[in-house]
């Protein structure tokens, strides 16, 4: 029980960190959009369920299923309605170099 | 290992806030924020284990729900001016260089 639980809490972190990471080194807001609403879903419910297999009492376990069920619905809510701001108000993402070449180019002639 | 999950969790926490201070866009701070609050539902779970007080998830379950509100409410003025502003100026500066 004990070994699950760790192992759990184990790969939760380890999504957390990488995460962090992803919003501190992506160069571009839908990338970094990208990271944190990717691994936030799975880190909180890795977590969360680590945490049910810590301490197996009835009420505990029934106010961490209440908080795993309202971030997995509210999380992907929020970054639906982060992008579709975004995009409403034109926040272009940066795109490769090359291609904007190519893309002044064939506009030019 | 609950009190390595709380320090990963407070590193998580410190990278949120710095992208949250450096953010070029309005955007970038409102996903930090976001972030933050959700690591912090995390890190009072966490803590209540810590402690041997698991009546810390209810103020988890309240923090949950003001964080989903915050974020809904200032997305709600996105049409505001203060939203386009710096977009403009970005526009700007492309024509520039």
């Amino acid at each position: 029980m004990n070994i699950s639980s760790a192992l759990f809490l184990l790969v939760g972190s380890f999504l957390c960190i990488s995460g962090g990471v992803g919003i501190l080194r992506f160069p571009d807001f839908y990338t970094r959009m990208h990271a944190v609403g990717v691994t936030e879903t799975l880190a909180t419910a890795m977590i969360l369920i680590g945490l049910m297999l810590q301490n197996p009492d009835g009420i505990v376990v029934l106010k961490l299923i209440i908080i795993l069920l309202m971030t997995l619905f509210i999380s992907p809510t929020a970054s639906h309605a982060l992008a579709k701001a975004a995009m409403h108000n034109e926040l272009k993402p940066k795109l490769d170099q090359p291609e904007d070449n190519e893309k002044v180019k064939s506009s030019n002639p | 290992m609950l009190i390595a999950a709380t320090i990963a969790i407070l590193v998580v926490m410190i990278m949120a806030i710095t992208r949250g201070i450096v953010g070029p866009t309005l955007y970038d701070r409102i996903l930090a924020v976001n972030m933050f609050g959700t690591k912090t539902v995390l890190l009072i779970s966490i803590l209540g284990f810590v402690m041997g007080r698991p009546e810390f998830l209810d103020i988890a379950i309240v923090y949950a729900l003001i964080n989903f509100v915050s974020v809904i409410a200032v997305l709600r003025h996105s049409d505001a001016s203060i939203f386009k502003t710096p977009q403009s100026v970005e526009k700007e500066t492309e024509k520039n260089s």
